[in-house]
């Protein structure tokens, strides 16, 4: 790209996107977006989901091409054909789902996304020195599969900045980090501004965006609707500008019910062996929660949270059965449909493929969960079980109501809904059943805020209601706003749990660490 | 200029229905060019291996005599299929449930009357049902590959069939021809219309078992877990369904329908338990289910297709002179037709010319 030689001339922005769009049959995903990124300046992208940022971003990355519209690089009119060409301009992208090979080396793996072939040993010089420079330290030659999250994200990094760019565009970057990894990526984020890089930042995180960006811009449905400076806004009037009307903030009233009560569930001991190659044991692990009460279990993702789920739900089984109670009852040695039917009920953190058939309607979806404990309504004909389709697609358009579920036709598959609305959809069928006990895992990962709102505001009614809610979530904030007690999970261990007037970030982000689990072990039983 | 396949959004409704068409007519274009090559009139071959066969009506009566077998079989590997166990086996299971049901006719001929026939139907389908078992068995015991499974054990019944009525079953007064003896009156599957062609009871066994089940997949909770488990494991274990259970419950539909291929076959057909009851309808069943669409109702057309590429190819023995080998020959090419016009369900064709590429790298 010699074409280019003339380094940011004549004063032009880095970057200036005008009347981009992009159409997708009848949807107007981007809708004439301007947008203009400064040299040396890290740059805000805000909306929900579905706002458009993903497209914004993949045209400017040259992953979908623009239906009408201009990039503007350097003051030049280019057309954007393809991330490698993207990555020639000097624009690089770290996505927010890692692609790494496990079972390679970190080396290896940055090898593989560079365009022209360099020895292993140079990759492994130059990234060790990216790494001394910018605070990010890798060992090129580890095995990604024995990294934590926070590294794995660094080789991105890394490989991004081996091919020396401009524009660094970062997906959701901290949505998988403790509080003290996310502190340590603003310090590399900095210095890169500092050395005349630009970034584009997408988040959802008003406090990070806050203390971290020069500039933010906002979309809704599509289109630009603002541009500010947010050093001089609140997070609240970030939001409003996101969501178009005010957040709701979350009400709540405290525990009513009477601490004496016993504890609607119960896990007393739990240890489990992996079951897969990367899959996580469980050591000893002791919780309660009463009604009333939402326990959240924090975590950096990869930590046991996913096996921990899947005992608690019944999907796998345990070696005895009070190693779970539901309601007084050992149900340790008993499948899903039996706890359900004790009035438990789950929502796993994967939407599609495991708390719902992507390729099945929203109708199938709901029997999906419920034929167990609700059969009466559902199902009919006696021995023959023939679906009530009529009931069925009432009770969906019940849930649909009281989750405000956005779709657009009558009975869609499940993965024609963007990933906030089926997630409401699918807390809606659990809590249409107004269950004793909820487990959920990742309520609102990759939800839009209002969406966000919406579902913490029916977790929290759930437990003021007299249920037992337990909230396995990656979100700090989302823990601090709705749970009366957190606890976090490391290699697989439960800290104890803490009272939420005795918690700060700090304290968490250790226990996320490993650091407090030792101590709090110690005394574990009482939970 | 090259040719992409991009992903659509959702799949396409209008391909989903147009695919078993498309390939059917790519069908006849491979075939015409294949009797182009062997020197013969493409247009006059054709007709005479897909026309001729139905200006008779003695023709239509083998039409339904070869289509029953296999919308029965293909009816029941709809269930394997659509619950993702792969079931290739049904050709040993035919096999095995001519066998079993044979014991009656073969064994205790003296054993008469109208309840012979019901005694017999069962037994075939037992027969089956267990044969089917153990593939199944060794899928949720050991986790055992099924393909595999399943389609070894069909050399196994082949062999054993071969031995059976060359050994212990032989017909004493049947010159040493490997088969038994000929059935007595009360254990043969009687013609529908015996005025005028040989279609036996076993077509509508086919219908019937084609609408109980397309029932059982539409309507019912059951058909429901197939459906679920079919297309993602972890969301049926979450649904609280078992898979073990269901690989048992999909192994034993297609097994007893198979088995009930088989008897219905030998008693219907053929009178007699032969080395040679059936050409291959447990694998040609296999195309039957995909070209349905997995469909019971589809099956039903789509064994009507293939019965009609057998009874072509036996024409196209009398009146072009080329082996009826080449019967397989167009259902192989049936079958890879149907799957690569399945892609146009999921996926769109885009042509990127050697132009727009360019433009979009020069700009």
């Amino acid at each position: 790209m010699t074409s280019i030689s003339d380094e940011n001339g004549a004063g032009h922005p880095l970057l200036e996107a005008t009347g981009l769009t992009k159409i997708f049959g009848s949807l107007k995903a981007c809708d004439g977006i301007d947008l203009t990124i400064g040299t040396g300046e890290i740059h805000a992208l805000l909306g929900e989901n579905g706002a458009g940022k993903s497209t914004l971003v993949k045209m400017l990355f040259g992953a979908l091409q623009p239906t009408s519209g201009e990039i503007g690089w350097k003051g030049k009119a280019v057309a954007v054909a393809n991330p490698a060409m993207a990555r020639s301009l000097g624009i690089g992208m770290v996505f927010q789902h890692f692609s790494l090979f496990d079972a390679l080396t970190a080396a290896e793996n940055i090898a593989l996304s560079l365009d022209e072939k360099t020895d292993l040993n140079t990759i492994a010089a130059k990234a060790r020195d990216i790494g001394r420079t910018y605070g990010l330290p890798v060992d090129p030659d580890a095995l990604v599969g024995d990294l934590s999250v926070g590294e794995r994200q660094r080789i991105e990094i890394i490989r991004c900045l081996l091919q020396n760019p401009d524009l660094i565009i970062l997906d959701e970057p901290t949505s998988v980090l403790t509080p003290q990894e996310a502190d340590l990526l603003f310090v590399t984020l900095e210095r890169l501004k500092s050395e005349g890089k630009s970034i584009l930042y997408i988040s959802h995180r008003l406090e990070e965006v806050r203390r971290l960006c020069d500039r933010a811009t906002v979309l809704r449905h599509g289109k630009v609707v603002g541009q500010c400076d947010p050093r001089q806004e609140t997070a609240g009037s970030l939001a409003r500008m996101m969501v178009g009307s005010d957040i709701h903030v979350i009400e709540r009233r405290p525990n009513a019910a009477p601490a004496t009560q016993s504890a609607l569930i119960e896990v007393n001991g739990l240890s489990q062996k992996p079951r897969g190659p990367f899959s996580v044991s469980l050591h000893d692990i002791r919780l309660a929660v009463n009604p009333g009460e939402i326990l959240g279990i924090a975590g950096v993702a990869g930590n046991g949270q996913g096996e921990l789920f899947e005992a608690i739900s019944g999907e796998v089984l345990q070696e005895r059965p009070d190693i779970v109670r539901i309601r007084g009852r050992d149900t340790g040695r008993s499948g899903i449909s039996a706890r359900r039917r004790l009035g438990a009920a789950f929502v796993p953190e994967e939407r599609l493929g495991h708390g719902a058939v992507p390729n099945m309607s929203l109708t199938d979806n709901l029997l999906l969960s419920r034929y167990a404990t609700d059969g009466k309504v559902f199902l009919g004909g006696g021995l023959l079980r023939l679906l009530q389709q009529s009931s069925l697609a009432l009770a969906a358009k019940r849930i649909v109501a009281q989750m405000d579920v956005r779709k657009s036709a009558e009975n869609p598959d499940a993965s024609a809904l963007s990933g906030g609305n089926l997630q409401k959809f699918l807390i809606g069928r659990e809590l249409d059943r107004n269950p004793a006990v909820l487990v959920v895992n990742q309520p609102t990962w990759g939800v839009d805020a209002g969406a966000a709102a919406h579902i913490r505001q029916a977790l929290v009614d759930l437990a003021r209601s007299g249920s037992a809610v337990i909230v396995i979530s990656q979100d700090l904030d989302e823990l601090f706003e709705i749970s009366d007690r957190i606890a976090a999970m490391v290699h697989g261990r439960l800290s104890q749990s803490v009272p939420i007037e005795a918690m700060n970030m700090e304290r968490v982000g250790l226990m996320m660490g490993g650091a407090d689990t030792a101590s709090a072990h110690a005394s574990t039983g009482a939970a | 200029m090259r040719v992409e396949l991009v992903r659509r959004q959702q799949h396409s409704a209008l391909f989903s229905a147009l695919s078993p068409f498309i390939a059917l007519f790519l069908t006849l274009i491979a075939g015409a060019i294949l009797f182009a090559l062997l020197g013969k009139n493409p247009v006059s071959a054709l007709y005479s291996y897909f026309v001729e066969p139905l200006t008779e009506i003695w023709s239509w009566h083998e039409l339904l005599v070869k289509a029953a077998p296999l919308i029965l079989i293909a009816v029941g590997l709809s269930v394997c299929f659509l619950s993702n166990n792969w079931n290739i086996g049904a050709e040993g299971q035919l096999i095995m449930g001519g066998i079993a049901g044979s014991i009656l006719p073969v064994v205790f001929p003296d054993f008469q009357g109208w309840y012979v026939l019901p005694m017999m139907l069962l037994l075939g389908m037992a027969g089956g049902m267990a044969y089917a078992t153990i593939p199944a068995f060794l899928k949720v015991r050991f986790n055992t590959n099924e393909i595999l499974t399943s389609l070894m054990l069909v050399y196994v019944a082949q062999l054993f069939l071969d031995w059976i009525v060359r050994g212990p079953w032989r017909n004493p007064q049947g010159f040493n021809f490997p088969e038994t003896v000929q059935f007595n009156s009360s254990a043969i599957l009687p013609e529908i219309w015996a005025s005028s062609g040989r279609a036996h009871w076993g077509f509508v066994l086919a219908i019937v078992a084609a609408l109980l089940v397309w029932f059982m997949l539409s309507r019912t909770l059951n058909g429901f877990e197939i459906k679920v488990l079919g297309r993602s494991a972890r969301a049926g274990r979450f649904a609280g369904f078992s898979a073990g259970r269901l690989t048992f419950f999909a192994f034993l539909v297609s097994g007893a329908l198979a088995g009930l291929a088989g008897i219905a076959e030998v008693s219907g057909a053929v009178g007699q338990l032969r080395t040679t009851i059936s050409p291959g309808y447990g694998f040609t069943a296999i195309i039957v289910a995909f070209l349905g669409r997995l469909n019971p109702l589809g099956i039903v057309a789509a064994g009507l297709v293939l019965a009609l590429s057998y009874l072509g190819g036996e024409a196209a023995q009398v009146s072009l002179g080329i082996s009826e080998k080449s019967a397989r020959i167009f259902q192989g090419i049936i079958l890879f037709f149907v799957l690569a016009s399945d892609t146009l369900i999921y996926y769109r064709i885009r042509f990127v010319t050697r132009h727009s590429d360019a433009a979009a790298k020069g700009a």
